[in-house]
């Protein structure tokens, strides 16, 4: 009789323990028992994506509004004429586009427009600053985003030295022609900041990205942590320079000048 | 025993009684609820998981799908049974169930909930202004 409630609370807490361990597990299996996920069999497979630009190719605001027109059909991206525009990819000068000032360039690289987009940078501020990680690195060196977990706070736009983000001022689907979306792709909502995200939707099922497939070989993809590959190719041929490369984020995107 | 303020406290219970009961003598003689009569695919007879299962937790499922496809790369998902689907609301979900209206929205009426999908995802039937 001495032991009753000392026995009574060392069975209590035993069923406490109990429950909440039963518990915590049901919790942890959501997909049906035994289901699992993999990867699609035609997925392209990198350990580090990165772009190279032959700017000679696609040096003119025609020639870049081709790649744009291409890109942001495939992702439902607005055209809002005003300077609340969201723009994947767009034209810019020399001077716009690196930190090289030069009062005498030659007049050739003056004109020229030099595509840009998002860098991929290998230390991307806007993942740091991002406070719901609704920006991430993936392992193959993308940066993208969950637009789920976006709530439109724009640190990442003003982490970003490059101008890669757009913010959606207003509802999207008001300047999209709706007859025309690809409905492959979601559009995004007001509210949301967007950006280019390296196509990974077609890499996943084995396609390069639309602009390269729209470039007629002026812009190529590849993987940058093999040697064999076409962009580390045309890197040992050509001389290219990296937007910004003083600032340490280790651009992905690579322009032969 | 004297009950004081005894007009006053009786009044006030019917009152409250009347007002709590309310709902109830309204609703009274109608029909019981029933869950909506969902249009159901033509083609496929099964679903991702089994009925119970999607009926439950379809939406733990589609968190899970767009995690393991954004974040880890995983786009294709293979059921208890074995079978492979790739894991997309747009293209795998409405390619079967092709009229939210009559698929979707029924049950969410019903049960007063309004998900986001569709603020972002495009319905198989397209987007009106």
């Amino acid at each position: 009789m001495n032991n009753t409630r000392r026995n009574f609370l060392k069975f209590l807490g035993l069923a406490a323990a109990g429950l909440c361990t039963a518990s915590a597990g049901s919790a942890l299996a959501v997909g049906g028992a035994g289901a699992t996920t993999k990867e699609g069999p035609q997925a392209v497979k990198a350990k580090r994506w990165a772009m190279v630009i032959d700017t000679k190719k696609v040096g003119t605001k025609e020639t870049i509004d081709v790649l744009a027109k291409a890109c942001h059909q495939a992702h439902n991206v607005p055209n809002i004429p005003t300077k609340q525009n969201v723009k994947w990819i767009w034209a810019a000068s020399f001077e716009e586009s690196f930190d090289q000032p030069n009062n005498y360039l030659d007049e050739e690289l003056e004109k020229r427009q030099f595509p840009l987009l998002c860098n991929h940078c290998t230390n991307p501020p806007c993942v740091r600053v991002c406070p719901t990680q609704a920006t991430y690195q993936r392992p193959d060196g993308i940066v993208a985003m969950d637009y789920h977990r976006c709530i439109g706070c724009r640190y990442c736009m003003a982490g970003c030295p490059f101008g890669a983000r757009s913010f959606n001022f207003m509802e999207p689907r008001l300047h999209l022609d709706l007859a025309n979306l690809n409905k492959e792709f979601p559009t995004r909502m007001r509210g949301v900041v967007e950006k280019c995200n390296f196509c990974v939707e077609r890499l996943a099922q084995g396609k390069q990205p639309a602009c390269v497939e729209a470039s007629n070989g002026a812009v190529v993809f590849g993987d940058l942590a093999d040697a064999n590959s076409e962009v580390r190719k045309l890197l040992r041929e050509h001389y290219t320079i990296r937007r910004k490369p003083s600032l340490g984020t280790e651009p992905g995107v690579y322009y032969i000048i | 025993m004297k009950l004081y303020n005894g007009g006053k406290i009786i009044t006030g219970l019917v009152i409250f009684l009347g007002v709590f009961l309310a709902p109830f003598a309204y609703n009274a003689g109608k029909a019981a609820y029933s869950q909506p009569k969902l249009k159901m695919p033509e083609n496929e007879k099964e679903c991702v998981e089994s009925k119970e299962f999607m009926r439950t937790k379809h939406m733990q499922l589609l968190n899970e799908w767009r995690d393991a496809a954004l974040r880890d790369g995983k786009r294709v998902y293979v059921n208890s049974k074995g079978k492979e689907f790739e894991m997309s609301l747009q293209k795998t979900c409405m390619k079967c169930h092709t009229n939210k209206a009559e698929f979707c929205d029924k049950c969410h009426n019903d049960a007063a909930v309004s998900p986001y999908c569709w603020d972002c995802h495009i319905q198989p039937e397209g987007v009106k202004k």
